[in-house]
């Protein structure tokens, strides 16, 4: 069964068309990678796709129930989880601490437990705290755990918004330009931690500028220019598809984009 | 003596010895009083604290709640026949659901728009209790009947003690228990959520929390904390104006927050007992005592942004560490 539809989605911003009739399905467990040139609409789509804009136009399915307009927090309920192109991270907490908000949803306990610090509501805090510890491990940050957010290195945190994205238990994970600003090294990582989640069912949406990266994980490539679907297909298809090499490089960078798109 | 502890129960240790040890610098009795005044303006700091410091919304309008607070003990007994403390109860309840009838609307807005919104709460709770003069006494305020604390030890515990120990050692057990819950909350579940709107609140709806449940959360216990605060101030007092609901005493309570640093319990604490027991102080100095105030406040701000204890916690840090 289809995990995600998008059908007809478009958005403008007074006037100005930022992504117009935009169509695609995604499979559990698939990798499916938006590229495009910068403005392109990657970033706006995800905000549609998450109910942080509402579009204007077209719906939004999640396993056959229309989530158009949906609120981020019941869509997190649904299992849509995401990590963001700016990073969102809770700058005065500990990198532990961000990861167990992660968990919020399988934490939640009345106000009044909490406050009285009930058996309950610490049993549930040991809990959420051995399950962040092992999303920090995954990402490489056990080191890190109780590090305040705003000391640690642009790359950590960005493995540490996709370990509080993980921590939804999410079906479908949104990720958003998650290797920009990574050394090689780092990159390396995140792809191989991508392609790991993936194996375990669950689908990721990629944006990505990293056109190494994206050829080399993707199942499946979407691109976009100026809010419209350029072309869709395969990896190996796309980086030969005219269109999408003229979005890049213009006209006259054939033979260069060609090379550089491998 | 170094093993480790939670910095919770860190925290309530320390809080429990200075309350226990403070009454051995007293120069004289009065100080008891300084010292009531302290706890009972910690209690409203510390839900400020939890609104400010953990969930990140500002309030200009708390004194209101302070005001609903302290007029169900004047009111309670007289008309309903309440014990005091079931008045305090009451008033607590009562603040409590305004909050979160209030909150709905209100805690939609952000920033300067939600200090205005706030500010215009709490100076219609103001007006209210400064005009409905027959049931408020007005601008002359009103008298409130005590808890009789001191007659209850005479009678139970069988000797004589000045009202204002008894209430030193009644505040600050209050204080502690106000302080134990806020603390608790912290690394709670609801807790992370208040803190991590502080940060971001699109991503705390990412991975689901209901923002606008939170912050209401989050403004109703203030409400809460500061009507206590307010209630608590009536019966020491034995006598209550509309002043206790005023906008400058909303701020009050804001600026003791920050001055002390807002993120923590002990940093309001310490806030809150900075500007009560300065005035005090201040008094030798006596034309110059807001100037002096002004001046403590500013230079706190300029030069530990943080508030007082957090600035106070890294430098000690910075040389613990060589």
């Amino acid at each position: 069964m289809t995990l995600l539809s998008v059908i007809g989605l478009g958005i403008d911003f007074g006037g100005i068309t930022a992504v117009n009739a935009l169509d695609f399905d995604v499979q559990p467990g698939e990798i499916v990678s938006i590229i495009g040139p910068n403005g392109a609409g990657k970033t706006t789509l995800f905000n549609m796709i998450s109910g942080i804009y509402q579009p204007s136009r077209g719906h939004v399915v999640l396993e056959g129930r229309d989530v158009t307009d949906m609120e981020p927090h019941k869509l997190a309920e649904r299992g849509m989880s995401r990590t963001f192109q700016n990073l969102q991270s809770f700058d005065q907490m500990t990198a532990l601490e961000n990861v167990m908000v992660g968990c919020h949803m399988s934490e939640r306990s009345p106000i009044w437990a909490d406050l009285l610090r009930l058996p309950s509501s610490s049993r549930r805090n040991r809990q959420t705290q051995e399950k962040a510890m092992a999303l920090l491990e995954r990402v490489h940050l056990v080191k890190a755990a109780h590090m305040e957010a705003s000391s640690l290195s642009y790359g950590a945190l960005k493995r540490i918004d996709i370990a509080r994205a993980l921590a939804c238990d999410p079906k479908i994970l949104l990720l958003d330009e998650p290797a920009a600003g990574c050394n090689a090294v780092e990159t390396e990582e995140i792809d191989e931690l991508i392609a790991e989640i993936a194996k375990e069912g669950v689908a990721i949406l990629l944006v990505e500028h990293d056109m190494k990266l994206v050829m080399k994980i993707s199942d499946h490539v979407i691109a976009l220019n100026y809010g419209e679907k350029l072309a869709e297909g395969k990896p190996s298809e796309i980086s030969r598809d005219p269109k999408v090499v003229e979005a890049y490089l213009g006209s006259h960078g054939g033979k260069e984009a060609a090379h550089a798109l491998g | 003596m170094t093993a480790y502890l939670p910095p919770r129960v860190r925290a309530l240790i320390i809080l429990t010895i200075l309350i226990a040890l403070a009454p051995m610098l007293f120069p004289s009795s009065f100080y008891y009083r300084v010292g009531t005044l302290i706890f009972i303006n910690s209690i409203a700091v510390i839900g400020l604290v939890i609104l400010i410091g953990y969930a990140g919304q500002i309030s200009l309008g708390h004194a209101g709640f302070s005001g609903i607070g302290a007029y169900a003990c004047a009111l309670g007994p007289v008309h309903l026949g309440l014990h005091p403390f079931a008045s305090l109860i009451l008033g607590a309840v009562v603040s409590a659901l305004l909050a979160w009838f209030v909150g709905r609307p209100i805690l939609r807005l952000k920033g300067h728009y939600l200090a205005v919104a706030t500010l215009g709460l709490g100076m219609l709770i103001s007006m209210v209790l400064t005009n409905e003069t027959q049931l408020t006494g007005g601008p002359d305020g009103m008298a409130v009947e005590g808890l009789g604390l001191a007659k209850a030890v005479r009678e139970t515990l069988g000797f004589k003690v000045k009202t204002s120990v008894v209430w030193y050692w009644f505040g600050g057990g209050m204080l502690l228990i106000g302080a134990w819950l806020a603390l608790n909350l912290y690394n709670s579940p609801t807790g992370r959520v208040l803190r991590s709107l502080h940060d971001s609140e699109i991503a705390a709806k990412t991975v689901g929390a209901d923002v606008a449940r939170y912050k209401l959360v989050a403004f109703v216990i203030s409400a809460a904390y500061a009507s206590v605060a307010g209630s608590l101030l009536a019966l020491f007092n034995r006598f209550i104006t509309p002043d206790i609901a005023s906008f400058l005493h909303s701020v009050e309570l804001v600026t003791m927050t920050v001055l002390g640093g807002a993120g923590s319990v002990l940093g309001g604490i310490a806030g809150a007992t900075l500007l009560t027991a300065l005035p005090q102080v201040l008094t030798m100095f006596h034309e110059y005592e807001h100037v002096m105030l002004g001046l403590i406040m500013m230079l706190v701000m300029i030069f530990m942004r943080d508030g007082l204890l957090p600035t106070l916690r890294k430098l000690m840090l910075r040389r613990a560490i060589p």
